[in-house]
């Protein structure tokens, strides 16, 4: 696996991520597609994911909770929007109550999954983009919460450190 | 950020009374004469320092009625970038597993 791009937009609020893997497009498909599959990568060793839900169909969601070291359960989902196996995947992403029911007015973030056969290799790029800087904050503290912030690459904050 | 604009914004930020504008600026909307009335210089001067603050893209002027405002959305985009950054991270990491998840499918990689 080689991360071959990262495209960071501040203003725009979105991020692209591209990765090529030593596979086939179908295998790639199948990590997002295969329940048992997708809980393996989704979450952190120390968070690991269960998937309770996954309908994998246009409107249909994969519900999951991530359980922490103490026990404690974080429970999300991802609705599929939509679908074009092997290529195209396109999803919105939710958080869900402690009792794993939908928290109404919570901010989402949507995704685009592109894979395509680079010959040699399969490459996916994800493309991820946030309504607001007010949500993205939110979303990615409560991922964060996760477990799943891992080492930050703290950049040099030149302006924070004047003000 | 090209060299010209790393150029820019470190030449805005060599001069003393223009860090102090930022930090003004930072932390609210004022107008280019409400700066200056801060500062033991002329309004002209002051103006001055504000122009090469927006030409490095540290400050942007706005009008409202009469007043030039003087405005910097530089804390919104680095703590826009710092979250970014978090995402990646968080990325980097699954895909990290699914590489390792896809070599352990052995003898049907290609």
């Amino acid at each position: 696996m080689t991360i071959t791009a990262i495209h960071k937009d501040p203003e725009k609020l979105t991020m692209s991520f591209t990765a090529e893997f030593d596979s086939t497009p179908e295998r790639v498909w199948q990590l997002w597609a295969d329940p048992r599959l997708f809980e393996k990568w989704w979450g952190p060793p120390e968070y690991p994911a269960t998937v309770v839900e996954h309908e994998f169909t246009p409107g249909g969601k994969v519900r999951y909770y991530m359980t922490g070291p103490e026990g404690e359960k974080y429970h999300g989902f991802s609705e599929f929007i939509a679908i074009d196996p092997p290529k195209a995947l396109e999803l919105g992403d939710g958080f869900l109550d402690d009792d794993g029911n939908e928290v109404e007015g919570m901010p989402t973030m949507t995704s685009r999954v592109d894979i395509s056969d680079i010959g040699d290799a399969t490459r996916m790029v994800i493309t991820t983009m946030f309504p607001s800087l007010e949500a993205m904050e939110q979303l990615i503290e409560m991922g964060a919460e996760e477990g799943m912030k891992g080492s930050l690459s703290q950049v040099p904050d030149l302006l924070a450190a004047m003000a | 950020m090209t060299d010209e604009q790393v150029d820019l914004l470190f030449h805005a930020l060599a001069d003393a009374t223009r860090r102090d504008i930022v930090k003004r600026a930072i932390a609210g909307e004022h107008s280019v004469s409400e700066l200056a009335a801060g500062y033991a210089m002329s309004f002209a001067a002051v103006q001055k320092h504000v122009s090469v603050l927006e030409r490095a893209g540290l400050v942007t002027k706005t009008r409202r009625g009469r007043e030039r405002l003087v405005t910097t959305d530089i804390a919104t985009i680095n703590q826009a970038a710092q979250l970014l950054d978090q995402f990646e991270e968080l990325w980097r990491q699954r895909v990290n597993r699914m590489g390792e998840l896809l070599a352990l499918e052995t003898g049907e990689s290609r």
